[in-house]
């Protein structure tokens, strides 16, 4: 049992660690916060004064931001969606005896690994190219005029790019789920004359709950930055340009730290929100 | 610690102390900043000339990528961190920040270097009242590169000086979209270095600019209307699919590739629509001016990536040095000597251009260098503008406007919008940037 003097040496050895970490986390939030209440221009001299909530203001005012908040969502919504669905899926397959089963598996968590800036230019050249790209030759073939992928159905592009690669993180995690899932149950299930979909829905889809939250908070997390595939493709034009495309804008291409940062504090109000809004509503499953 | 091994430690630290200031006031170490273009990477392999003729002078090299370079840069310049003694800039960067008085002036540099040798129109773009802030180290403009077959084909012949009609006649002619040839490529991807270089610089041969005197944006006026309603003309007709994506890269692809009759972009295009290795057109490439609409203008730009020494540098004269070398005659003669005439920096001196054997290594070396001189970055459009800059206006908030109006003008060529509608989004929104920026 531990003594009181041996909890405080515990306590005086770990807070070195403790200091750095939220440091680490606090000093660029707390500059973050600091910028946005100032009017900071660096091609302008720098520091020209605080200025209270105007850079709030303009921001949420801006003819950018509720179309940039949209964006985002749709994006978000868009690529959980798939891959959740085709998770589910893909690992339900993958979970089948079949011969070459570790290649193939390799072989769907592959696109994990490959950078988000690589798998855009793939795209945007190898595939969505109206000239060039893959689709266009298969759309010719069939006698279709070839779709201009990024600026016709733009949104729609990015969700498939970025699915693509979300998709592999989604099987794993819903594949290990699948794989301690209870055999006998489902054989019991069949025995009794369940039909194949009930037994889907009422044993392995309840089975998944858990793993498919996991996947929806976290890759909600990470899709609400999502930045490289937009950059190098569409570049934020035809309607998707998200809330951290037009924090970049502000502050890199406009110079305007202040206005940048201020969006900055609203990105993160909206993550808490959606990440609160997800906990609420799907988070109970992993109280269970 | 004993007196001794006390003694001992400080006789030490004073040797140590001495040292490095001995080894200080003997040598200056450089730190420059460049982008990692093929002539700026010969430059570090060739920079042994340079460290024999100085060797009091080293040199450390921090090589970025374009658009990591501009932030680096900015960031230091801006909060006068003093990191690099060098800064390679473009000429949006030089009026801007030596107006701010954050560079060191450079009209002192020895009289071998010869100033006077430097292009007009480069000399005019990185001079801020009577100084000059930046040497240049390489140059480009923009003009017309066209596949001669084709227009033989269809029995027509490129002026050396086209107007635009002549370019929607000849664009008309060669395009056959069943076999894959359109009649002209054009920036259509949003970007201030993108789409809105090429359109800038086409509304300047329309009568259009970006701001009057007053600084008031113009995209209200029917020159802009009829820049954008023609352009969009163009493309739609003879343009290549999914053109709202093209950008620099893209165009040059489809033109080495055989896809595109026309292509107007960068001078320096030149040099890789010819080569045999990368090109399936190379031996069919011919150059011609960017047009015109007889007002005046050509529709061309012009940039440079240029040497500059910010104010905070502590090593001035060293750096100075420096620019004077990478920016001599010599220095050329030295590529030519090591790589051959056709892989000297181009365009920023007239001497250059006067080479024979430069100019027959270089097919396109005379229209490169009529392109640049008649791009004028002091009185870029018809009527008279208060900035400096051909394809771009030299104020810190451009970049930030022009990637939008740069998005609008996209949507129009995607067909999401007329060519009305974005301009009177563009005119609302750069007004809105340009108020806020206290215009």
């Amino acid at each position: 049992m531990a003594t009181k003097a041996s909890r405080s040496a515990a306590r005086l050895m770990m807070a070195p660690a403790v200091v750095l970490l939220l440091g680490w986390m606090l000093v660029p939030l707390c500059m973050t916060l600091y910028f946005s209440f100032k009017k900071y221009l660096p091609l302008r001299g720098g520091d020209l004064g605080w200025v209270g909530f105007d850079n709030y203001v303009r921001f949420f005012s801006s003819s950018a931001f509720w179309p940039s908040v949209q964006a985002t969502l749709v994006i978000v919504g868009g690529v959980l969606a798939i891959t959740v669905v085709f998770g589910i899926l893909l690992a339900i397959l993958l979970d089948q005896p079949m011969w070459g089963q570790g290649i193939v598996r390799i072989l769907v968590i592959a696109p994990f690994f490959v950078m988000p800036t690589v798998s855009a230019l793939v795209w945007k050249n190898m595939f969505m190219d109206p000239v060039n790209g893959l689709f266009a030759h298969l759309w010719k073939f069939f006698g279709a005029t070839p779709v201009e992928w990024l600026s016709q159905a733009s949104m729609t592009s990015l969700i498939i790019i970025v699915a693509w690669q979300w998709l592999p993180f989604a099987t794993l995690i819903l594949l290990t789920a699948i794989q301690s899932l209870d055999s006998e149950q489902l054989e019991a299930a069949e025995m009794d004359g369940a039909p194949a979909l009930s037994r889907f829905g009422y044993i392995t889809l309840p089975h998944l709950s858990r793993a498919i939250t996991v996947v929806v908070l976290i890759q909600t997390i990470f899709l609400l930055s999502i930045f490289a595939e937009i950059f190098v493709t569409t570049q934020g034009s035809f309607g998707t340009r998200t809330l951290t495309y037009l924090v970049y804008q502000r502050v890199l291409e406009s110079q305007n730290v202040g206005l940048g940062s201020a969006g900055g504090i609203f990105a993160v109000i909206l993550a808490n929100i959606i990440a609160i809004f997800l906990m609420r509503i799907v988070g109970k499953n992993l109280d269970a | 610690m004993t007196i001794k091994t006390a003694f001992c430690a400080a006789s030490a630290l004073a040797l140590a102390t001495a040292g490095g200031a001995f080894a200080d006031s003997h040598t200056t170490t450089l730190t420059i900043a460049t982008v990692n273009n093929g002539d700026m990477v010969r430059m570090q392999g060739l920079t042994e000339d340079f460290t024999a003729k100085n060797p009091d002078i080293a040199l450390e090299w921090v090589t970025l990528e374009e658009n990591v370079l501009r932030q680096r840069v900015t960031q230091d310049i801006a909060a006068n961190g003093g990191q690099f003694d060098v800064m390679t800039i473009g000429t949006y960067e030089v009026p801007i920040w030596g107006a701010q008085d954050w560079l060191v002036s450079l009209n002192d540099l020895p009289a071998e270097w010869d100033a006077d040798d430097i292009l007009p129109a480069m000399r005019g773009g990185l001079t801020v009242d009577g100084e000059l802030y930046a040497a240049p180290f390489y140059g480009e403009s923009s003009m017309v590169m066209y596949r001669k077959d084709l227009m033989e084909a269809a029995g027509m012949e490129m002026p050396d000086a086209p107007t635009w009609d002549d370019i929607k006649a000849a664009a008309e002619a060669m395009t056959d979209k069943d076999a894959e040839v359109y009649g002209i490529c054009l920036r259509g991807k949003a970007g201030w270095g993108e789409n809105m270089a090429f359109l800038s610089a086409m509304a300047n041969s329309y009568g259009a600019r970006w701001f009057d005197e007053e600084w008031k944006p113009q995209f209200d006026t029917d020159a802009w209307n009829a820049t954008l309603t023609d352009y969009l003309e163009l493309m739609n007709n003879y343009g290549p699919p999914g053109a709202s994506t093209n950008g620099f890269n893209e165009n040059l692809s489809l033109f080495q590739q055989g896809k595109c009759g026309m292509w107007i972009d960068a001078t320096v295009a030149a040099s890789f629509v010819t080569n045999p290795q990368d090109s399936t057109v190379a031996d069919q490439v011919g150059f011609a001016l960017a047009p015109d609409n007889g007002l005046g203008k050509r529709g061309n730009w012009l940039w440079a990536w240029s040497l500059a020494i910010p104010a905070g540098s502590d090593s001035v004269d060293a750096a100075k040095k420096f620019v004077a070398w990478a920016t001599s005659k010599e220095y050329t003669a030295l590529v030519a000597e090591n790589e051959g005439w056709a892989n000297v920096p181009p365009g920023t001196r007239t001497s250059l251009y006067e080479n024979e054997a430069y100019t027959s290594a270089a097919p396109f070396a005379e229209m490169t260098l009529n392109s640049i001189n008649s791009a004028d970055p002091k009185n870029p459009a018809v009527d008279p503008v208060p900035y400096t800059g051909v394809q771009f206006v030299a104020i810190p908030e451009f970049a930030g406007i022009a990637t939008q109006v740069g998005q609008e003008f996209s949507a129009a060529l995607a067909g999401q919008q007329t060519a009305e509608e974005a301009l009177e989004k563009a005119q609302a929104l750069t007004t809105d940037e340009m108020e806020a920026a206290g215009y």
